[in-house]
């Protein structure tokens, strides 16, 4: 007889969107209830054959080239005119403008380390949005770590720690320099599925120098510290995949 | 309207998540023709209802709207699609995409027509789960139902899609849909 009332918690932890108390009571519930391992292990190899079989279709390039660039000409566009400007739309930017200046001043106000992080997690989600530009992923587009990682010398003074997990889904796919927030970073291409991971790598001026997951601009990003180097994976894949990103490379 | 610096936003923010859109869309309507047309109209309205998006998830609000275009451009074509399932065996298979022609094995052929069998609403949240990583506060928000709802239907699908894939009979499953 199947387990319903574990039906749904059995995907939630499946898919890691348990919290962590849900997630140490299924497992307890699993040693004891041999039907929820048995879907458990059936559900697993359906996601596994899913994501092997590759059912991700691209959008083609002729839809690319069509939107790119083009969305403000197309007649639907045009056919709603901009409306005119009136003397209260004028007010109301001034308005605006005036909060602006009186919640940066108090933002001002506010201790700095707070957003830092969130800082530092927007200026790398823009470098990912760069880097997806067509021609911009790699510098050096290899699957080889041991072709990828020589490639950092004499360009960057310091040694990125560079591995490729294709074993585990997330192949490498290559390396770039960036620059972030003025300074020079790695940056380790990963890909996960259809979808491309970043993973920001530049030395750590302190041990707690900044650490963190969020999301910005509808992408994920995920900060650790290890061996004297700072890492920030970003991505729009979901959360889970980073948190499993960053597991990999504290294995290594 | 958009300009100049809206539209560069536009265009960084949400053509990014072009893939997304077009899979999304190639899932709904099973085929690669139609889904570049409504990705398309679904990206042109996107651009249109840019100035009501203010900040937050850009993939999601994107795939909003492309479901509903897909859902709205199912509606008006339901009547000859029904009318194309009839010959739908004798029609050779979708399988244009080159990227995916060397794959073509077994399990994902066989895979592809059970997803295709699925019901609409099973099928999407299936493909925004599985192939786009969906986290299910996205999927909730793409769909606009509660988070619990997501969940149990996620379970359903995967429920019928393994029922699919051990009994495999593309034909009857199809009538059911």
């Amino acid at each position: 007889m199947p387990c319903e009332q574990t039906e749904n918690q059995l995907h939630g932890y499946l898919d890691g969107e348990l919290d962590p108390v849900s997630a140490a009571n299924f497992e307890k519930h699993l040693e004891t209830c041999a039907d929820c391992k048995q879907t458990l292990a059936a559900e697993e190899a359906l996601h596994q054959s899913i994501q092997k079989a590759n059912l991700y279709e691209r959008a083609p390039e002729s839809l690319r080239k069509s939107l790119l660039g083009r969305p403000q000409q197309s007649p639907a566009v045009r056919a709603f005119p901009a409306p005119r400007a009136f003397a209260w739309q004028w007010l109301a930017a001034a308005a605006v403008i005036l909060l602006t200046v009186l919640v940066g001043w108090q933002q001002l106000q506010k201790p700095r380390g707070v957003s830092e992080a969130q800082l530092m997690a927007a200026t790398l989600v823009d470098a990912h949005l760069r880097s997806l530009q067509p021609g911009h992923l790699t510098d050096v587009e290899s699957t080889d770590q041991h072709t990828v990682k020589p490639w950092f010398d004499g360009r960057i003074d310091f040694a990125p720690p560079v591995h490729d997990f294709a074993g585990d889904g997330f192949p490498l796919l290559g390396g770039r320099l960036d620059v972030a927030d003025g300074r020079t970073v790695a940056a380790l291409v990963y890909g996960r599925r259809k979808h491309i991971i970043n993973v920001f790598v530049e030395k750590s001026p302190s041990e707690n120098y900044w650490n963190g997951a969020g999301e910005s601009q509808g992408y994920h990003w995920l900060a650790w510290q290890k061996d004297g180097f700072s890492f920030c994976a970003v991505s729009d894949v979901a959360s889970p995949d980073l948190a499993q990103l960053k597991q990999l490379f504290f294995a290594q | 309207m958009l300009e100049g610096e809206d539209r560069a936003r536009f265009e960084a923010l949400v053509l990014p998540h072009l893939d997304a859109a077009f899979n999304l869309a190639r899932w709904l309507l099973r085929n690669r023709t139609d889904a570049e047309d409504v990705t398309q109209d679904a990206v042109v309205r996107a651009f249109r209802a840019f100035g009501t998006y203010r900040s937050g998830n850009a993939r999601a609000w994107l795939l909003q709207i492309v479901r509903n275009t897909c859902f709205t451009w199912l509606r008006q074509n339901r009547m000859a699609a029904e009318f194309m399932e009839f010959d739908e065996t004798t029609m050779p298979q979708e399988s244009e995409n080159p990227e995916t022609l060397a794959l073509a094995g077994s399990d994902r052929e066989q895979l592809t027509r059970a997803l295709e069998a699925l019901p609409e609403s099973f099928r999407e949240i299936l493909v925004l789960r599985e192939l786009e990583g969906c986290s299910y506060k996205e999927i909730a928000e793409i769909t606009s139902r509660p988070i619990g709802t997501v969940m149990s239907a996620l379970a359903r699908a995967r429920g019928q899609l393994r029922t699919a894939l051990s009994n495999p009979a593309p034909k009857e499953a199809r009538r059911a849909v």
